[in-house]
């Protein structure tokens, strides 16, 4: 699939809670090709420092306006120059990078943490018509400010949260097992390592296909400078071109 | 826009090396080259320089590779590539059709390892081997050759026993001298000498209270690194006869138009690319309105305009 160096220009920021925030850039390049699981590289200052480009998740996209979405949390400088981006301003932007998800599921349940929601939010999206279920695991009750998100995609929800102020105490594991007993034929999970390798070994075990969507520090996002290499099975695996979407039995070195 | 005559007045010949243009790509920055097909013409660039090579495949270091640092970046990739048979048959064949000169960057464990990789790439398609003996982030060969001029002198009087390319060496800035590493090189036999590679640095994760890195050390690249490439390249530039270079966090045409007038013939673009992936045929632009603007026919006719004596010895 074609890359895109694009320039993209801003029409909307919004918060999604406290220190998350969704961003909207006409990039119709992008928005015309991208599919779910794939990502852009953003250049958020013209200047040395922040340096690098961030890699974001694609989140939604509108083809007939040309938009694409991107929901990112507030964690360090570049996120914080990014958050000050108004309406009109111009973003740098490669794109679309690496692989997205396999979409042949028929009984569909996507399993998120953190960020990680974001781009399983396009996911939900591209995968209405077959209804899927959302697991979704946070720490405390607002960091699952998703579900009001995702409710238009997945009316059947699961929430879980470490302190227990929002859906069943815990991680996402702790109501895993019985739902893979429920007839799901794919798993398709994104959020922290741990998170993503407890689900891999409890879907292999219930024998549900796996896809997991991989995160690793990356420098280029093009496969060039190897930075986010990680250890698949029998291969080096580049998780910005070979993924980062991988079938979880993919992938040896978490 | 490039002018009409641009071709002809970038060219570079070092040591027997034509370039089209001045500017090429540093070693491991670019991959193969084929990662940049959707953004540039390779044909259009001076000259693709590959990632570091080696006999056998290396799957590279464990842990983080690299961090962002204060206008550069660190990285420990370690020199992961899939071994020359491998660059041989899949890698160069699709390169070809790029009518692009490639320069293979090699690293190995032993002045003989060089030699035997300098050999199984001196075929049709390869313009020119870089000796890689700087890499501060591998555990055998790299930059225990290139801190001890005798262990780089052999290093390069092997690789030119067995090649009948153009031998560039690169060299490391993690030296008190480096003039005495491009002396001894040079007096080995290198065609051509490259620097700098990257500094030695190190990140603290504060959180976890331990380096960030999962080589603890890693080396520095970027802007950041630029006046200290500068500054080695005016040094060497004073010393040897052989052609260089330069290179150290070039973003754009004046960043590279000071690596020109410090003594280099050509310049070749690191992390940037991995800002703007088009960088590297894109600058050249710049360089033509400079040289415009200062009445400068010929590319080569700015190299060591800023040395003592305004030129190269």
């Amino acid at each position: 699939m074609t890359k895109f160096l694009c320039t993209a220009k801003v029409v909307g920021q919004y918060m999604l809670n406290a220190t998350t925030k969704q961003i909207d850039l006409i990039v119709p390049e992008i928005a015309r090709t991208a599919v779910p699981g794939q990502f852009v590289n953003v250049q958020v200052s013209r200047h040395t420092a922040p340096l690098l480009r961030r890699p974001l998740g694609v989140a939604a996209v509108n083809r007939e306006d040309g938009t694409i979405s991107l929901m990112y949390r507030i964690l360090g400088e570049a996120t914080r120059i990014l958050a000050d981006a108004c309406s009109g301003d111009t973003l740098s932007v490669v794109g679309p990078l690496g692989h997205g998800f396999d979409l042949t599921a028929k009984k569909p349940l996507l399993i998120g943490g953190g960020l990680g929601l974001a781009p399983l939010y396009y996911l939900a999206a591209a995968l209405a018509k077959q209804k899927p279920a959302v697991l979704m695991g946070g720490r405390i009750a607002d960091d699952l400010f998703w579900q009001d998100i995702y409710q238009d995609y997945c009316p059947e929800q699961y929430l879980t949260t470490d302190d227990g102020s929002l859906g069943t105490q815990g991680t996402v594991m702790a109501l895993l097992p019985e739902l893979l007993t429920k007839g799901y034929d794919c798993a398709y999970v994104c959020g922290p390592v741990p998170m993503m390798k407890a689900v891999a070994a409890a879907c292999a075990a219930a024998k549900v296909p796996c896809q997991v969507s991989l995160e690793r520090y990356m420098a280029c996002g093009l496969g060039a400078c190897l930075s986010c290499s990680c250890g698949g099975v029998g291969k080096r695996l580049k998780v910005c071109t070979d993924g980062p979407v991988f079938w979880a039995q993919e992938v040896a070195e978490w | 826009m490039v002018k009409a005559r641009s071709t002809h007045r970038l060219a570079v010949n070092l040591a027997g090396l034509k370039l089209k243009t001045p500017v090429t790509t540093a070693s491991g920055t670019f991959g193969f080259g084929l990662e940049f097909t959707d953004f540039l013409d390779l044909h259009k660039l001076g000259a693709v320089t590959v990632k570091g090579t080696t006999l056998l495949p290396r799957a590279g270091n464990k842990g983080q590779r690299a961090v962002e640092t204060p206008s550069g970046m660190l990285n420990c990739v370690g020199l992961e590539n899939p071994g020359v048979e491998y660059f041989l048959q899949e890698t160069l064949p699709k390169l070809a059709k790029y009518k692009v000169p490639v320069i293979v960057n090699i690293a190995g464990a032993s002045p003989e390892e060089y030699g035997e990789l300098a050999g199984k790439l001196d075929v049709p398609g390869v313009a020119a081997v870089e000796i890689n003996i700087s890499c501060p982030n591998v555990k055998e060969g790299g930059i225990a050759f290139g801190t001890n001029p005798r262990a780089a002198a052999a290093v390069v009087r092997q690789v030119k026993d067995h090649t009948s390319k153009v031998v560039i060496t690169k060299l490391s800035p993690n030296v008190t001298s480096i003039t005495e590493l491009a002396l001894a090189v040079e007096a080995a036999g290198t065609d051509v000498i490259s620097l700098i590679n990257t500094l030695i640095g190190m990140k603290i994760d504060i959180e976890h209270q331990r380096p960030l890195l999962g080589n603890i050390t890693g080396g520095l690249s970027g802007p950041a690194v630029r006046p200290v490439a500068v500054r080695m390249c005016y040094e060497v530039a004073q010393q040897v006869k052989v052609p260089l270079i330069g290179m150290g966090g070039i973003m754009n045409a004046a960043d590279a138009l000071e690596f020109f007038l410090a003594g280099a013939n050509a310049v070749a673009v690191g992390t940037g690319n991995f800002v703007d992936p088009t960088l590297a045929v894109s600058i050249c632009d710049g360089i033509l309105e400079y040289m415009d603007r200062h009445k400068v026919q010929q590319v080569q006719d700015l190299v060591g305009l800023a040395l003592p004596g305004g030129k190269r010895r």
